[in-house]
């Protein structure tokens, strides 16, 4: 009743073809939209901002971006908190050596290195598969962050190692910083994110995304009707490379000013982000939004009704979210093995028949 | 009519505590690899407070309170616990973490809360002309080597030429700080440095320890915490390192560290900047006031430690610049921006700490608006395995400060630079 598609007509091809070719799925979409872009700048404080928001937002690229790889071409990665310091490191060398230039353009770029950097990681999947390609990107995340917390000069020979964000602008608002309002955080990671979205949406449909599935679902099949593994597998990389890198380069620049390699992109970093998938829905763009949703938002939720509603112990509190987020992380696997995206669409498929299921 | 309003008044006062308290944010880690030093702090700090509330009635008649935030030593969860914590008027922010103190000291400048970071964090926040709200009082990393090398100078007479020293350090902001002076002072005294570098958590130190055995350094120093330094303590033994040749800095010597080798450990040093052990008048009044009235924080079984008694100094630092805060606003409910006034004009003398009943407790000092780093002094702790306690084998000393001053100086302009500040206090 909520939700149908009776005559809902389409009358050409782009607009059966469509992201959402039902008509209220569209609204919905606008309607988040219009609430992200046009009510929630207004409203947002700084505990918002900084403790919630920019972190889910951040976290939804970096998973949009592995979803790429893991989800839609099957390759499995344990090196994104590694290739997300590429980022970050990337964006500190080309903020601190061009100062002049935009950090839009910072920000791109160190997708763009992050991508070659992973593609160069990348190279083994050709010749292996599984586990022993999910080693290869352990390799690389040891050695990334061996990498960035042994030569100086990524950190620019300061005296503990850190590396810290100076304050940037786009459009005369600062971006990053102290000083930094909290819509203008909010409004850069949401602007790269829908970005982010948009582009995942198209690709993963198109013929790229098709041959990442090709790949994944049996890859000998694959490159027997014509899918060259070579391009399909590095481009995949690529590009979730590239997301991750811009993931990486706001996590360091917007949300937390000062980064410390194994600290922030250490090995917990790449296994939270293959949760977040893994919860969230394998081969989902909406799965990355609701797995991040679900990582970064349950623990402060649980936090602050722990602590600040109920007035418990926060050691107590703290070991309880560990188990309350385990327990519902299991909860969830069996009942919906392939993730909160999955339990969504069977919502969705309900909703069309509702009130008459039969 | 008059006397309505009077009680209304005095009915909306009491029914609004939140505005007339002095709020401590403890942004502590009772959870995680650090959480063997995070406890100890935390729960110093928060006794000391409620001493200050069940003895004198809060400081200058304003109660404290404690607003508690678990960190797990996680820097995200750092920037959540301050900014949930910020908008209730925290007087002053210390993390006890060098990861999370760099978060912050950006932020707490640009929001005017003031910082005390006391033996961790920026060592080069110590020039007060660039770093208008961070405090690392009364003593640094950098100090903290310097002691170490003098301890070693004491040892050998003054000459330590072409001796091998090796330091075990947290391959983190915490464990590098220290290796530029380190580095300063082999040059200068002519020892030789190998720095071995132990990753997050800590647990894993074989190879380090191979090394070791391998090249027999002359003296080995340490920069851990949390698991790592009874990981690495353990990892000495067994390679029958003499113990009282390996000194770790003070937060190395606590004991957490010591306890879990047994008598092995026996002969452990450790540099610290405070007193050890229970003996002042003051832990009799916390015995009456707190811990008798069941008002201890955390399990109670962590007083007198090295680690509660640096919480305990802590606290009694802020309760003290609080104090010299409402003295210079005539405010008894001060804010945050006051609070730094009072951090910025804190003087500590034997006598203060005797009215306090923690004669000889820490050194005496002054806070300038040039050098909010103290007299960076500390003295040589040693373990006592068969008593279970640390006890001093030196005085309060001094530290090289020709060598770390240049240091302090060329860090902290590098800083001023990079943000393009301009330098205060002229």
């Amino acid at each position: 009743m909520f939700y149908r598609e009776s005559g809902d007509f389409s009358e050409t091809y782009p607009a059966d073809s469509q992201t959402f070719p039902i008509k209220f799925d569209r609204y919905r979409y606008y309607a988040v939209l219009v609430v992200a872009f046009l009510i929630i700048p207004f409203i947002i404080n700084d505990y918002w901002a900084n403790a919630i928001l920019v972190p889910f937002l951040i976290y939804a690229i970096a998973a949009i971006g592995l979803n790429i790889l893991v989800g839609y071409c099957g390759q499995v990665s344990l090196g994104t908190g590694g290739f997300m310091a590429v980022g970050a490191y990337a964006c500190y060398k080309l903020m601190t050596t061009f100062p002049d230039v935009s950090i839009m353009f910072h920000i791109l770029i160190s997708g763009g290195i992050t991508a070659a950097v992973v593609t160069l990681f990348g190279l083994p999947s050709l010749r292996i598969k599984g586990f022993y390609l999910a080693v290869a990107t352990l390799a690389a995340q040891f050695f990334l962050v061996w990498l960035f917390n042994r030569v100086a000069w990524f950190y620019n020979y300061s005296a503990s190692g850190q590396i810290n964000a100076p304050d940037r602008t786009v459009f005369g608002h600062l971006v990053t910083g102290p000083n930094t309002d909290a819509w203008a955080k909010y409004m850069i990671c949401l602007v790269f994110l829908t970005f982010a979205g948009i582009v995942a949406r198209n690709l993963t449909r198109g013929s790229l995304g098709r041959k990442w599935s090709a790949i994944r679902d049996m890859d000998i099949a694959a490159e027997i009707i014509g899918v060259n593994p070579l391009s399909a597998k590095l481009s995949a990389f690529a590009i979730s490379g590239f997301f991750i890198g811009i993931s990486g380069a706001l996590f360091f620049s917007v949300y937390l000013g000062a980064v410390e390699v194994g600290e922030a992109f250490g090995i917990q970093k790449s296994f939270l982000v293959l949760f977040m998938i893994i919860i969230g829905g394998l081969g989902s763009v909406f799965g990355s939004f609701a797995g991040a949703a679900f990582m970064v938002l349950l623990p402060v939720l649980l936090k602050n009704v722990l602590v600040g509603g109920l007035g418990w112990d926060t050691a107590l509190a703290a070991h309880l979210e560990f188990v309350i987020v385990g327990a519902l992380i299991i909860i969830f696997l069996i009942a919906e093995p392939h993730g909160l995206a999955q339990l969504w669409r069977v919502a969705k498929e309900k909703l069309r028949l509702w009130p008459f299921p039969h | 009519m008059k006397r309505l309003a009077t009680v209304t008044v005095a009915a909306v006062m009491a029914a609004a505590p939140v505005m007339a308290d002095l709020v401590f944010p403890s942004l502590s880690y009772r959870t995680g690899a650090y959480a063997a030093g995070g406890i100890p702090f935390a729960d110093g700090y928060a006794d000391y407070m409620t001493l200050l509330n069940e003895r004198d009635g809060g400081i200058g008649g304003v109660m404290t309170r404690i607003l508690e935030c678990e960190t797990g030593y996680n820097t995200e969860k750092g920037v959540e616990c301050y900014e949930a914590t910020k908008g209730e008027g925290s007087l002053v922010y210390q993390p006890l973490s060098t990861g999370i103190t760099y978060q912050l000291i950006p932020k707490v400048t640009a929001d005017n809360i003031p910082m005390h970071t006391m033996g961790y964090g920026r060592t080069s926040a110590a020039n007060g002309k660039v770093f208008s709200n961070v405090f690392n009082y009364p003593a640094n990393y950098w100090n903290g080597a310097s002691l170490v090398v003098n301890h070693l100078l004491d040892l050998n007479g003054g000459d330590i030429k072409g001796k091998k020293v090796s330091l075990v350090y947290h391959n983190s902001g915490y464990g590098k700080e220290p290796i530029r002076t380190f580095e300063e002072l082999a040059k200068k005294h002519g020892f030789e440095l190998t720095l071995l570098a132990i990753d997050h958590p800590g647990q894993e130190q074989k190879s380090q320890w191979l090394q070791i055995r391998r090249e027999r350094p002359d003296y080995v120093t340490m920069w851990g915490w949390g698991v790592m330094n009874q990981v690495a303590i353990q990892e000495a033994i067994n390679i029958k390192f003499p113990m009282e040749n390996f000194i770790g800095v003070w937060w190395s010597g606590s004991e957490n560290a010591v306890l879990p080798a047994g008598d092995g450990a026996h002969g452990y040093k450790a540099i610290t900047f405070h007193n050890v052990g229970s003996d002042f008048p003051v832990f009799g009044e916390l015995a009456k006031y707190v811990v008798d009235a069941g008002k201890a924080a955390g399990a109670g079984d962590q007083i007198g430690t090295a680690i509660y008694n640096r919480g305990f100094y802590a606290a009694m630092l802020a309760a003290e610049a609080v104090k010299t805060a409402q003295k210079i606003h005539g405010v008894a409910d001060i804010t945050p921006a006051m609070m730094r006034d009072g951090m910025e004009a804190l003087e500590i003398t034997e006598a203060v700490m005797t009215d306090l009943g923690m004669p000889n407790f820490g050194p005496s000092f002054k806070v300038t608006c040039e050098n909010h780093g103290g007299p960076g002094t500390g003295a040589v702790a040693q373990w006592d395995a068969t008593n279970k306690k640390w006890s001093l084998i030196s005085d309060f000393a001094g530290s090289d400060m020709s060598v770390i001053q240049p240091l302090i100086d060329a860090d902290s302009a590098a800083y001023a630079a990079e943000n393009g500040m301009e330098a205060r206090c002229n």
